[in-house]
C-alpha cells in the first residue's frame, strides 16, 4: 500500500492509462468472443490468431505489398489498413465458417473449441514459417506520433495510446448500442435466445450466423491493427493475449455484451493498478480474480445462471 | 386416412399434408399424417400428450430433424425448401411455450418478425384487438403476464401478413377470462378469412370455433370429425381424447 500512497498523481494516472490500453484490447476481443459464443455456441479459440492476422495484414500492406505488385512505393497506410485489414480477416473467417465451422454447430461445444484451437495453431505455424517468430515493427502513423499533454491531470501521454483507448471505446460502445438498441441487434438477441424459432418465423438465420462470426472476427482484426504500432507484429502476439482474454470472458460471463466490455476495461485497470501496488502480482491478478469469481458466481459477473 | 372435405369448405386448399413422417434424432414421431385445410377453415388437431400434434406443426415449419412425405402450402411443396423460406409462404406460428424473446421488449417482439404476406395488420389494428399490449410496449417480453405473452405471440404473427396460422395450445395455463378473449379473437380472424390450425387440449374451447377436428394418435390421424357430426361422435372423441 505504501507504493500507492507515495506515488505522484501523475505516475498513478500513467499506470492507470496503461491499464486502460490493455483493457481496450481485452474489451474488443472479449466482446467479439461474447457475440460469437452467443449466437454460434462456439468458443472461438482462433480469436487470438485472427487478431494476429489483422496485425500482419496491416504490416504486409504497409511493407510488403508494394514490392509484390511491382510498385515499390505503394503502401497501404495505417488509416486504410484500419478498415481493410479487419475486412480481409473477416472475409477469411467467412470462408472458414462456410466450409468448416458450419458443420460443427450441431455437435458439442468441445468440437468447435478443438477446431478453432487447431486453426489458431495452423495460422501461427504458417506465419512463423513465413516471417519467423521474431516481431516486425510497425511505425506509428505520422498524425499520431508524439506526446499529448492533458493539462487537467498534469500528465503527458503518447498520442497513439490515447487514440487506441478512444477508438476501441467508440467501437465497443457502437457495437453495444447496435445490439441493444436497434432492430438489427434485436435479431441478434432473438437468435441468441432461440435460433430455431427465429428461423421458423422466416429469418435467414444461417446468413445471420455467418455475418455474426465475421463481425466478431472483424473486431479481433481491428484490435490487431490497433495493436500493431504498440506491440511487435509477431505470430504469437495473439496467443499471449488470448489467455488473459479468456480469463476476462470467464469473469464477465459468456454471452453478455455489455458485461464483456465493462469487464475487459475494468480488469485492464485492475491489472494496471496492481503494477503500481505490487508489480510481481500484475501477471496473475486477473487469474486470481477469475478463481474467486468462479467460486462465488460460476456463471460470471454478468452471466445468467443456466 | 385422408381427411374428408368439409361440406362448407369450398375454398382452395391452403395446406395439404400427405404421408408426413418426422423424426427427432432417432425417434420416429409422425407415422404418416394426412390432412388438408382449405382457405378460411379452422381445423383443430386433438389428441393426448405425446400423440404428435405439436410435432405436426413443427414439421410443417421444418423444425424437426428429418421429415418425409409431402407438405404443400399455397400450392408449393415445402419439403426440400430452406427452413427459413417456409414461413414466407404466408405462415404464422405461435409455439406452445409462446416463444416470447426475453431479451427483447414487448414492442421489439411485436416488430421483429419479417413480413410474409401483403396484408399484415397495422399497429393500430393490433392495439385495438389487444389493448393491453400498448401499455406494456416497453416492458421486457417475459415480464408480461401469461395472458399478455399469449396476446403478444398472436399479435406479432398477425402483423406479418400471414394468412395461415399454426397455433399451438394457446389456452394452456390461462385464466378463463383470457381464454374467452382468445376465443373471440379466433372467431374474428375466421370472419376475416384467416385459415387456422389449432392444436388444443381444451376441447370445450375448440369445439365452437372449429370446422373440423382431426384426432391424432401415435403419429397418425385416426379420426376426423366435422362440426355437424360432433354430437354423434361424442362418445368416440371422449374415448380417443381420454376426457
Amino acid at each position: 500500500m505504501n507504493a500507492l500512497l507515495s506515488m505522484s498523481p501523475q505516475s498513478m494516472a500513467a499506470q492507470l492509462l496503461i491499464g486502460l490500453i490493455n483493457g481496450s484490447f481485452y474489451a474488443l476481443l472479449s466482446l467479439g468472443l461474447a457475440i460469437i459464443f452467443g449466437l454460434l455456441n462456439i468458443i472461438n479459440f482462433a480469436h487470438g490468431a485472427l487478431y494476429m492476422l489483422g496485425a500482419f495484414v496491416a504490416w504486409i500492406g504497409l511493407t510488403q505489398v508494394g514490392p509484390w505488385i511491382g510498385i515499390p512505393d505503394f503502401a497501404l497506410n495505417y488509416w486504410v489498413a484500419l478498415i481493410v485489414a479487419p475486412l480481409v480477416v473477416a472475409a477469411f473467417s467467412v470462408l472458414i465458417e462456410r466450409t468448416m465451422l458450419r458443420r460443427l454447430y450441431q455437435l458439442d461445444h468441445l468440437y468447435g473449441l478443438l477446431f478453432t484451437f487447431g486453426l489458431a495453431l495452423v495460422l501461427e505455424g504458417l506465419f512463423t514459417h513465413w516471417y519467423g517468430a521474431a516481431g516486425q515493427s510497425y511505425n506509428v502513423p505520422a498524425a499520431l506520433t508524439g506526446p499529448v499533454r492533458i493539462e487537467a491531470l498534469g500528465i503527458v501521454l503518447p498520442k497513439y495510446r490515447l487514440w487506441v483507448v478512444v477508438a476501441s471505446l467508440v467501437v465497443c460502445f457502437g457495437t453495444w448500442w447496435t445490439i441493444e438498441r436497434t432492430k438489427l441487434g434485436a435479431y441478434l438477441r432473438a437468435g441468441t435466445e432461440n435460433p430455431k424459432l427465429l428461423k421458423a418465423f422466416g429469418v435467414n438465420v444461417p446468413l445471420m450466423i455467418m455475418l455474426t462470426y465475421a463481425y466478431g472476427v472483424f473486431l479481433a482484426g481491428f484490435a490487431g491493427v490497433l495493436a500493431a504500432p504498440i506491440f511487435q507484429v509477431s505470430p504469437l502476439m495473439g496467443s499471449n493475449l488470448i489467455i488473459v482474454v479468456f480469463a476476462v470472458v470467464v469473469i464477465g460471463g459468456m454471452g453478455s455484451i455489455g458485461g464483456s466490455i465493462l469487464t475487459g476495461l475494468g480488469l485492464g485497470l485492475i491489472e494496471g493498478l496492481s503494477k503500481v501496488v505490487y508489480p510481481e502480482a500484475s501477471a496473475v491478478v486477473i487469474f486470481v480474480i477469475m478463481a474467486i469469481v468462479l467460486m462465488i458466481k460460476p456463471a460470471g459477473l454478468f452471466g445468467k445462471e443456466a | 386416412m385422408a381427411a374428408l372435405p368439409h361440406p362448407s369448405a369450398s375454398g382452395r386448399p391452403v395446406l395439404v399434408v400427405r404421408d408426413l413422417h418426422a423424426w427427432y434424432g432417432e425417434s420416429h414421431i409422425l407415422h404418416g399424417i394426412d390432412f388438408e385445410v382449405r382457405e378460411g377453415e379452422v381445423v383443430t388437431l386433438l389428441g393426448r400428450n405425446g400423440a404428435g400434434r405439436t410435432t405436426t406443426l413443427k414439421a410443417i415449419l421444418g423444425m424437426t430433424d428429418r421429415r418425409t412425405g409431402s407438405i404443400v402450402v399455397n400450392g408449393q411443396e415445402t419439403l426440400g425448401m430452406a427452413d427459413h423460406r417456409i414461413a414466407h409462404l404466408g405462415i404464422g406460428y405461435c409455439p406452445e411455450e409462446r416463444g416470447i424473446f426475453s431479451a427483447l421488449s414487448a414492442e421489439e417482439n411485436l416488430m421483429l418478425l419479417p413480413a410474409v404476406g401483403a396484408q399484415g395488420m397495422s399497429l393500430d389494428e393490433i392495439y385495438t384487438m389487444f389493448p393491453n399490449l400498448k401499455e406494456r410496449a416497453k416492458s421486457p417480453g417475459t415480464r408480461l403476464s401469461g395472458g399478455e405473452q399469449q396476446m403478444l405471440a398472436l399479435a406479432r404473427i398477425l402483423r406479418t401478413g400471414a394468412r395461415l396460422l399454426l397455433l399451438d395450445e394457446i389456452t394452456e395455463g390461462l385464466a378463463p377470462v383470457i381464454v374467452q378473449k382468445l376465443g373471440e379473437v379466433i372467431l374474428q380472424l375466421k370472419t376475416r378469412g384467416y385459415t387456422v390450425v389449432l392444436v388444443e387440449q381444451n376441447f370445450r374451447f375448440a369445439a365452437p370455433l372449429a370446422d373440423r377436428h382431426c384426432v391424432i394418435e401415435h403419429g397418425r390421424i385416426v379420426q376426423t370429425v366435422a362440426r355437424a357430426e360432433l354430437d354423434d361422435s361424442k362418445a368416440v372423441l371422449d374415448e380417443l381424447l381420454g376426457v
